[in-house]
């Protein structure tokens, strides 16, 4: 039973990992939930799939910490990503906004359908006139011949 | 003879077919290559520094640098940094974001030096750093720095979009930021983005 307990604490441990930085919690349940709302759309520059709430980074700490500053203060969430925005650009955000020059990231997924449609319908319509068909004149020949050429 | 006549035949009658087939070869070797193409122009440039994967764009490019006023480092004779400095420049001026802890920024200090000794303004921002390393870096080293702010804090920093160190940024004479390097200066930085900057806009 022991052993069983100890076990089961230790496969528990990578929850463990995910309580994270427990420095700049926000008293306010409903602003730290807000906080963490706005900093899992935020990008870590550092590491560049990791939104600065996961990463251990101290810049991106003190971009949580900034975050939580403002939330506290009564920003909304729209104003704290304007606020890093205005700093580190289009990149920054996890879900990039739709603008000329993110068109083309946004429209490769229904390029790539229309793309794979067209070669569906592109392959099919070649693949349809193939049924049984009769043999043309020279074809018989052809044949004819070859049949001949292995008797020979 | 009929043999040949046998093989012209073939050739003549199934021009189609095999022309199709390479096709289907040819096709993916054809991606298959320019994506390795790709793939070597991107590891070349990354070893002479003209690639930098984790290269962000600088918002801050064609504006002028955020408000800010950063203390002096402590113990040290260097004028402070602040926003109001970028303001009546004679020429263009470099700006580094540093730390003594960063291994990076000793690598690419002999650049900073040559600018120096060049005559260009270089103005350090030493980032989340003690005076006192900070200081032992620059006299163990040698100091490019004109002006140097501390910011400890690494706010400043922040508002300049920095997200590492080192950073160089170059300003014109109008105090806007015309270039930055999220990265290490190297050899060919200097020879290919610095240099050729810095002249364009000493002559602006």
């Amino acid at each position: 039973m022991k052993r069983f307990v100890f076990l089961a604490l230790i496969l528990a441990l990578p929850a463990a990992a995910q309580i994270g930085d427990t420095n700049y919690r926000l008293r306010d349940a409903g602003q730290e939930t807000r906080s963490r709302e706005i900093g899992k759309e935020l990008r870590w520059l550092g590491c560049q799939n990791q939104s600065i709430e996961d990463s251990d980074a101290p810049l991106a700490r003190d971009l949580r910490r900034i975050v939580r500053e403002q939330v506290e203060q009564g920003a909304s969430n729209e104003q704290v990503m304007r606020f890093v925005h205005e700093r580190y650009g289009d990149f920054v955000l996890l879900r990039p906004p739709f603008n000329w020059s993110t068109l083309l990231l946004w429209a490769t997924p229904a390029l790539a359908l229309m793309g794979g449609l067209f070669a569906i319908w592109r392959t099919r319509r070649r693949a349809l006139p193939a049924g049984p068909q009769e043999l043309t004149e020279a074809e018989r020949a052809r044949l004819a011949r070859l049949q001949g050429d292995t008797r020979a | 003879m009929s043999e040949r006549a046998a093989s012209g035949d073939r050739k003549a009658n199934g021009v189609a077919k095999p022309s199709r087939r390479k096709l289907m070869v040819y096709a993916p070797l054809g991606v298959a290559a320019l994506g390795g193409l790709g793939f070597w122009a991107m590891l070349r440039g990354m070893q002479d520094g003209s690639f930098n994967p984790r290269g962000v764009p600088s918002v801050l490019i064609g504006r002028p640098p955020p408000e800010f006023a950063l203390p002096a480092l402590e113990a040290s004779s260097l004028p402070a940094l602040a926003s109001a400095d970028f303001r009546g420049l004679s020429g263009p001026v470099v700006v580094n974001f540093w730390a003594s802890w960063c291994a990076p920024c000793i690598i690419e200090h002999p650049h900073l030096m040559a600018l120096q000794r060049q005559g260009v303004p270089v103005w350090g921002v030493n980032y989340k750093d003690r005076a006192r390393d900070a200081q032992s870096f620059l006299s163990r080293l040698g100091n490019p720095f004109s002006r140097l702010g501390a910011d400890e804090p690494g706010r400043v920093s922040i508002d300049w979009g920095v997200y590492g160190v080192p950073e160089t940024y170059i300003l014109d004479r109008g105090g806007i930021i015309r270039w930055r390097w999220a990265g290490v200066i190297t050899t060919e930085i200097m020879s290919q983005d610095i240099q050729p900057l810095l002249q364009r806009l000493s002559r602006a």
